[in-house]
């Protein structure tokens, strides 16, 4: 049968609208951006439109009062604090969350809901005056040194606010949700049969836990992990309460830039630079599973 | 060597999955349980395997007791239902699993993984992974993992019930090869009658939670305990019959019957149809020459002789339907008890059908395959 109409849809057409979400919550910003960390910083907020590379240059270097440059690992360090504090928030969410995702996806079916529930129940308060919580828990007149002073463990508070441990227990707080629920995801799926078949094969508990139900969970391992990760590198609410003017973290560097500091290029330029890191990381990570020669089957992108 | 001994398991308050299970199964011995779904066979090898627990009864391995042992402590080994192979791994990994746990060297593990592999004819696929597997190449890497181990019993959960038929019939073959090969004992589970007579040393047909009858493929198929296991190994017919007062000849004709074992006295009987035609019929209940009242016969329809009308000694009755089946001919007939009976004649020489539809014939029922079953 001849066709009444040849024509297909012109392939720009068919990708169109996700190429225009893509375009406007996307690359647009970003190139927003990208242009302001190149611009010269106008002291009272803001840019002023003229060329400057300055931004990047003060990121690794400092200006003495000569003029000459001096390179300065200040902000490099900031960098280094901060994937660290991600990434021991990162092993302490899957610490904490993997065995609670088990937990949960051993559970009968119709419990399992409520559990989950109660996982998600934390989003339903305001990040900051949970966060704020964390301070009234770990200040020197806080919860936890409280009780140690009444039952005469200590007699001097512990000085646990203001430390990089409180921002990590803030960061962990905070994402474990993110880690708890791909994972469980993952073991949701997870056929039980294979735990038998293993331990029937003479695999004993821990065994099974390394062998068997860990392999199958990774996909959710990882989604975990990124998505803990990722977002942890850049908080600022966490570092900023808990942390203090002292210990600071990329996202809280940041957010100094765009407000007190008022220096929009250089808040750009790190923010810039920190994507860059980010997805040299992924690349990084993707190459190397890629030699595994390995399919995680449904990796997730 | 395996023994079972008054196994009871139940679900919950009103799922009894069995009841009072016992039986023994000998060493080297390709053992069948037998019985339609939900009967409780898939329970009865998780308790032998160790992942299910007993109410009352216990599991006993060469004479000792396994039924606090866990699953991994057992030398026990299952092939189950849907393979349950480990999707991350690969054939190889699959196979040498076993003997990794249980301590063997990893060269050495993966050596005997190749070998076992060869010997179900898998050697060329040790690197893939089980999604890239056809059915009957993961049914053969199940058996493998498992058999690698040289369990004291293999147990094996409807093995073959995911293949397709023909796939079904070979794979049939090579079960039996690998039994005999390996000299492992098999507790092997189906609701294939065909597939439990073709394989088996010895069935225990099911039903509810309960063993109704222990045998070889020909006793459980020549003697059915009773109407349960008659209808469901093979085709069955059932005619009402009585026992008039000394219709039991007291003949046990038992010496005919010493294949079984387990049930040693045969009686005869003479039972009266609902035509009033008498027939001769034999019972295995020991007390059968004090039965009276009404009873059950059965008839395999391939016992069932036909003749024209007039012969004597038959059954009369109708034919309603001819269906020629190639190398057999199978006749529905209407007794004159009122019965309905199917007969099966063997087309062993290029003949027409003997009989049509409307013909009016005998029916002879062979003597040593009537049954007088117990309800
Ligand atoms: N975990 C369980 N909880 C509750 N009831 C169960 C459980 N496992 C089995 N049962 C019940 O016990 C009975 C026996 O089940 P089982 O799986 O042993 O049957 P089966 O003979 O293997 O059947 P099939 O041929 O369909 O596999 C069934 O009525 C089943 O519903
Ligand atoms: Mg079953």
């Amino acid at each position: 049968m001849k066709r009444l109409f040849n024509f297909n849809l012109p392939p720009l057409l068919s990708v169109g609208p996700a190429a225009l979400f893509l375009t406007v919550f996307f690359i647009a910003p970003f190139a927003i951006i990208a242009v302001y960390s190149l611009m010269e910083a106008d002291p009272f907020g803001g840019v002023r439109r003229a060329f400057s590379a300055d931004a990047y240059i003060q990121f690794l270097f400092t200006r003495d009062w000569d003029g000459n440059l001096q390179f300065d690992l200040s902000y490099l360090n900031i960098f280094w604090r901060s994937f660290a504090l991600a990434a021991g928030a990162t092993v302490l969410c899957l610490a904490a969350a993997f065995p609670a995702a088990y937990y949960i996806a051993t559970q009968p079916r119709r419990r399992r809901g409520l559990l989950l529930l109660l996982i998600t129940v934390p989003f339903w308060a305001n990040l900051l005056v949970r966060t704020y919580c964390w301070v009234l828990i770990l200040r020197d007149s806080g919860l936890v040194n409280g009780w140690l002073i009444a039952f005469d463990l200590i007699s001097t508070p512990l000085p646990l606010m203001y430390t990089d441990g409180a921002i990590l227990v803030g960061l962990t707080y905070t994402y474990l949700p993110f880690m708890a629920l791909p994972i469980y995801a993952s073991l949701e799926k997870t056929d039980w049969r294979l735990i038998e078949a293993s331990r029937d094969l003479y695999a004993g508990h821990r065994q099974t836990l390394a062998r068997v139900v860990f392999p199958l969970a990774r996909p959710g391992v990882i989604a975990g992990c990124i998505m803990v990760f990722i977002p942890s590198l850049g908080a600022f609410i966490a570092p900023s309460l808990l942390g203090g003017g002292r210990n600071l973290m990329i996202g809280s560097l940041i957010q100094l830039q765009f407000s007190s500091s008022r220096n929009w290029p250089f808040g750009a330029a790190s923010a810039l630079i920190l994507l860059a890191f980010v997805l040299l990381l992924l690349y990084l990570w993707r190459r190397r599973s890629g030699r595994d020669g390995r399919d995680d089957g449904e990796s997730i992108w | 060597m395996i023994e079972l001994q008054d196994i009871s398991k139940s679900f919950g308050a009103d799922v009894v999955a069995l009841k009072h299970v016992s039986f023994t199964v000998a060493e080297n011995e390709f053992f069948t349980l037998l019985g339609p779904s939900g009967c409780g066979k898939t329970t009865l090898l998780r308790i032998i395997a160790g992942f299910e627990f007993t109410d009352s009864g216990d599991v006993l391995l060469d004479g000792g007791d396994i039924a606090q042992l866990p699953p991994e402590k057992r030398p026990v080994n299952t092939v189950f239902q849907n393979y349950a192979l480990f999707p991350h791994m690969n054939v190889l990994q699959n196979v040498a699993f076993g003997m990794e746990m249980r301590g063997i060297e990893r060269v050495e593990a993966a050596d005997s993984a190749r070998r076992m592999l060869s010997q179900v004819m898998l050697d060329d696929f040790a690197e893939r992974f089980p999604a890239q597997l056809s059915g009957g190449q993961q049914q053969r890497v199940a058996l493998a993992r498992a058999l690698i181990n040289r369990p004291r019993v293999l147990l094996l959960d409807e093995p073959l019930s995911a293949l397709d038929f023909k796939l079904r019939k070979t794979m049939r073959i090579e079960l039996k090869r690998l039994q005999r090969d390996t000299g492992i004992t098999f507790i092997f589970v189906t609701h294939d009658q065909e597939e439990a007579l073709a394989l088996s040393d010895r069935i225990a047909v099911m039903r509810d939670g309960e063993v109704r009858q222990i045998g070889a493929p020909m006793d459980v198929y020549e003697k059915p305990a009773d109407r349960f296991v008659a209808d469901f190994i093979g085709e069955t017919n059932f005619l009402a019959g009585r026992v008039e007062a000394g219709g039991g000849d007291g003949t046990g004709d038992g010496a005919g019957d010493s294949t079984g074992g387990d049930s040693s006295r045969v009686n005869s009987l003479r039972v009266t149809l609902g035509d009033g035609s008498t027939v001769t019929a034999r019972s295995q209940n020991a007390n059968a020459a004090d039965l009276r009242g009404a009873v059950t016969l059965a008839i395999r329809p391939e016992r069932v002789a036909l003749s024209a009308a007039a012969t004597p000694g038959g059954v009369a009755g109708a034919i309603d339907e001819v269906v020629y089946q190639g190398n057999t001919t199978r006749y529905q007939i209407t007794l004159q008890s009122g019965d309905r009976i199917a007969a099966l004649e063997t087309n062993a020489a290029a003949a027409t059908a003997q009989f049509a539809a409307g013909d009016r014939v005998g029916a002879r029922f062979e003597p040593q395959s009537l049954w007088v079953l117990q309800e």
